[in-house]
Order: structure tokens, then C-alpha cells, then sequence
């Protein structure tokens, strides 16, 4: 991909405080991850640049650097400058390298995407999906590690196959993906794990 | 810098006498942001694979390898301004280990100490999980000398990570009958191995098989960290782990035939303590908050009776 230099001036601001904020943030993705449908609140001050919601943003400036390549959809492509900016990351052109994937339109196939091995399960891509909108007690009745009986979550915008899509992703286990489904300031995770019912 | 703004050994309680001065020169929780970064995406797939043993690129701590390398990498990475940190060493609050890794953290994050369990936001734990049951939001860390539990089976790191891929756990089964044809039972009495959500055989680090019933379905998040194998895991909350056994040789856990000497508690781990060179030993329980507050409640109950 040519880089061209870079306009500094703009650039959208990253984390004001980026210490105190990555580990917020961070803390938020792992309560999310560790409780499957469980929606976490970013709490912290960050004017995302568009297409990006302010919930992946700030999981993108809390996790990813130059250790992680990251995909981005069509619909995301304007954020490459920023996350290149604030995070040092390198754009993967294959979604088999991405270890992070950003995806402001449509939830694409995710067999394209690093599934990890047998032996390296985490090597696999977390997809974070800028989603319509996240309620609890919605549609989808969720259960697995992290939930003691079931958890409800409401998804606006997943495909209509979507049910489908990611049984198969449950049927790899060990291997496959992770998703985590942001919307606004708000996120909740699908680990592999969870299996999901409308 | 002051050295001792903290009295260790005041009450838990008063926030005030709890913190301790932070150094300047070092990061927010000692270890530097790309690190922290590295460890906190290990540390996500571990919970996404529970019991999964994910690789990670440890660092040099400023304590040496089996103290708790592991374990301090994963509080240091946790842990925010807001958390309360507790660290216990085999149930103690008040040992070496303990008193150290918990003054390191007031010292670089900053962070109020307690040695109550249910005040603590993050646990940080060698060889024991608390007699008080954690709850919702906890994080429960543990320190990890040897993560891999097949390794004493087979010693070559690329053969386990096959026998996990392809679940392939006959040996372990193997070397429990072993025990039952030599001695009568399963004799492992701690490090005893564990099936995670039915998936991944995983060691639960050395605490004693007392304390693997507690794991089980736990609301805690429970991680782990093994500096120097370079390994974190994690089981989630509410998530299934069972120890490994036979269906005419059930899992157990150890009993006593008294209770505790100090608090009376039938139902805890006990500690051996040698009195003297006479023989004379005593019980107590190995979870010094856990008696130390049923000795303070006792002891309310005689003065309330009295008065």
C-alpha cells in the first residue's frame, strides 16, 4: 500500500491520558470478554475520528501497536491515517493477517479471517464491529463461559444469517474468532466460546 | 523518597494508613505501556479460550524468577488507580512475598491495600484461593511456577501443545491410575489437574486439591502468570472445572480431625504448626484474614455476652 505523508494537523486526538485511559478501556473489553453479553460503558473523553464509534476507537488506541497488524473494511479505510498515527500498526491487506479487524459497514464472512491453529488457538483475528445499536435484554439469548445460566443481548445491524455464521465459528473450537461488537461508547464480546440463539 | 509511609501491619480498614507514597521515575504500575499492551491482548485470548495456556513475552521483574514474576506482570496490567489490591502467599497476608508484592504496587500504581477479601477488587494469590467466596467483579491472580500439566508426563513443549490440540489426555489419566495401583488413591495433594469447560486439562497452580472445588463455576475472573515459562491463562466467570478422577475413585478433598486451633473453623484449609521440639503441633487456618476475622467475631460475641 503507498503511504502518503502524513497531515499531522488532521489528525484527530487519541487518548488525553494514554496510560490511565488504555488500562480503563482495557479493563472494560476484559469485564466484557470474561461475561459474554454483558455491555461495558467507555468512560473516558475521545472525539473518535469518522467512520470509527468512540468505543473502537479507544479499543484500537488501548490495544493495538506495532506487534498487530489491523483490517479494515471498505467502510472504515478513512481511519488508517489515525490508527496509523496513534497506534504504529501496520494495515494488513489479507484479513488472514489481521490479528485486529475493524469493520464500520456490513459484518463480512469471518472464515477469511486468521482462525489461529490447533496448537496457537490465540493467534486468531478479534473483529471489532461497529454495530447499530447494543441493548440488554434484546433478541439474542446467549450462553457459555462467563454466563451462569443465559445473558440477553439486543444487536442492531447483524446479518440475517448471522446465527449460522457463527455456530460454524463455535464448531472450530478451538480455533476461530472473537468479536467484539461496539456501538457508540458502548461494547459487548462474543468470544468463541458463546453460543448464540435469536 | 520516604521508604515507610505504610505501617504493613495496621489494621486493614483505614485507607489512610493503607497507602504508601508512589516513586517517581517509573511508569503507572511499574511495567512500560507496549508491554502492558502485549499482555493485556494475552491476556483477552486466554479468556476467550479458557484454560488455553497463551504465550506471552514475560519481562524482567525486579524479583526473581519464582516469586510471583507471573502473577506481577498480570496485576501490573490489570490493575487501575481505582482497584484495591489484596495479595495473600499460601493464605498469608503477612509474608515476605505477600508484604513485598503488595508495598510494589502502592509504591508504583498507587493503589489502597487491603487484606480483606471482600474489600479487594483484584486478589493476587501463590499456592492458595481464599476461604471467603469472591464475588461478581473480582479478579482473582494467580502465581504459576509451572503451568504446563503435562509436563512431569512428557517433558518436550512441542509435544504437549499437541496432546492439548488434539485433546489427547490419555497419559494423565494413565498417571492418576498410577497412584491408584500404588498407593490406594489418587495421591496428588496439590497442583492437582483440572478439565476447563471440558476442553483443556490445566493446572490450577500449587494450591492444595482443598481449594479446587472453589474454582468451579467461581463469578470471579480467575487469571494466571507464569513469568518464566512465559504462559497466561484464565478460566471465566461462572465456568465449569472439574478435577480429573475415576468414576470409582471420585475426586476428594483433604480432611482434618480437628478443627482449627485458633477459630474454632471446621471447614478450612489447615496449616501444621510445629509448637516445639516435644512433638507438640497444632491446626490453624492457612487463610490468616479469614481467622483473624472469626476470632474478632468470637471475640465480639464473648464481650456482647458479658456485658
Amino acid at each position: 500500500m503507498p503511504t502518503q505523508p502524513l497531515d499531522a494537523s488532521r489528525i484527530a486526538p487519541g487518548f488525553a491520558d494514554p496510560v490511565l485511559d488504555a488500562q480503563s478501556v482495557f479493563r472494560g473489553v476484559l469485564a466484557a470478554m470474561a461475561r459474554p453479553g454483558a455491555i461495558a460503558e467507555i468512560d473516558i473523553a475521545l472525539e473518535p475520528p469518522a467512520p470509527l464509534n468512540a468505543a473502537t476507537a479507544a479499543v484500537c488506541l488501548a490495544l493495538a501497536d506495532f506487534d498487530t497488524p489491523v483490517w479494515l473494511d471498505a467502510a472504515a479505510a478513512p481511519a488508517a491515517d489515525f490508527l496509523r498515527f496513534h497506534c504504529g500498526c501496520p494495515i494488513a491487506d489479507d484479513p488472514a493477517e489481521a490479528r485486529f479487524a475493524v469493520i464500520a459497514g456490513a459484518l463480512p464472512a469471518l472464515p477469511p479471517f486468521a482462525q489461529g491453529s490447533d496448537e496457537y488457538p490465540d493467534t486468531s483475528t478479534t473483529l471489532l464491529f461497529q454495530a447499530g445499536g447494543l441493548r440488554p435484554d434484546g433478541g439474542w439469548s446467549l450462553a457459555g463461559p462467563g454466563i451462569a445460566q443465559t445473558a440477553r443481548i439486543g444487536i442492531d445491524g447483524l446479518p440475517a444469517d448471522f446465527a449460522m455464521a457463527w455456530r460454524r465459528n463455535n464448531a472450530l473450537f478451538p480455533r476461530g474468532v472473537d468479536l467484539v461488537i461496539t456501538a457508540d461508547r458502548r461494547l459487548c464480546c462474543l468470544p468463541r466460546t458463546t453460543t448464540v440463539r435469536s | 523518597m520516604t521508604m515507610s509511609a505504610t505501617d504493613e501491619s495496621a489494621p486493614a480498614g483505614d485507607d489512610e494508613q493503607h497507602r504508601t507514597a508512589t516513586i517517581d521515575g517509573y511508569n503507572f504500575a511499574f511495567l512500560d505501556e507496549q508491554t502492558k499492551r502485549m499482555i493485556r491482548r494475552a491476556i483477552l485470548k486466554a479468556v476467550a479460550i479458557p484454560g488455553y495456556q497463551v504465550p506471552f513475552g514475560s519481562r524482567e521483574m525486579p524479583l526473581p524468577y519464582g516469586w510471583g514474576t507471573g502473577g506481577i506482570q498480570v496485576t501490573a496490567s490489570v490493575i487501575g488507580p481505582d482497584d484495591v489490591l489484596k495479595v495473600i502467599d499460601q493464605g498469608a497476608d503477612d509474608t515476605t512475598n505477600a508484604v513485598n508484592i503488595r508495598r510494589f504496587f502502592a509504591k508504583t500504581a498507587g493503589v489502597d491495600t487491603t487484606e480483606r477479601t471482600k474489600e479487594a477488587t483484584i486478589v493476587q494469590t501463590r499456592h492458595r484461593v481464599p476461604e471467603t467466596p469472591l464475588a461478581e467483579g473480582q479478579i482473582l491472580v494467580y502465581q504459576v511456577p509451572i503451568p504446563e500439566p503435562l509436563r512431569w508426563i512428557e517433558p518436550r513443549e512441542t509435544e504437549t501443545r499437541k496432546m492439548h490440540a488434539l485433546e489427547e489426555y490419555g497419559t494423565m489419566q494413565v498417571s492418576l491410575y498410577e497412584d491408584i495401583a500404588k498407593f490406594g488413591r489418587i495421591a496428588k495433594g496439590y497442583n492437582y489437574p483440572v478439565l476447563v469447560n471440558g476442553r483443556y486439562v490445566m493446572s490450577p497452580s500449587p494450591i492444595p486439591k482443598f481449594d479446587n472445588p472453589k474454582m468451579d463455576r467461581n463469578p470471579a475472573l480467575q487469571l494466571f502468570g507464569a513469568g518464566r515459562e512465559k504462559r497466561i491463562y484464565a478460566i471465566p466467570p461462572h465456568t465449569p472445572v472439574k478435577s480429573l478422577d475415576f468414576d470409582d475413585y471420585p475426586f476428594d478433598v483433604e480432611t482434618w480431625n480437628q478443627p482449627c486451633a485458633l477459630c474454632g473453623a471446621t471447614d478450612t484449609f489447615l496449616d501444621e504448626v510445629v509448637l516445639d521440639d516435644k512433638g507438640g503441633r497444632m491446626f490453624c487456618c492457612s487463610d490468616t484474614e479469614y481467622c483473624a476475622e472469626r476470632q474478632a467475631r468470637a471475640a465480639g460475641r464473648a464481650r456482647g455476652d458479658a456485658a
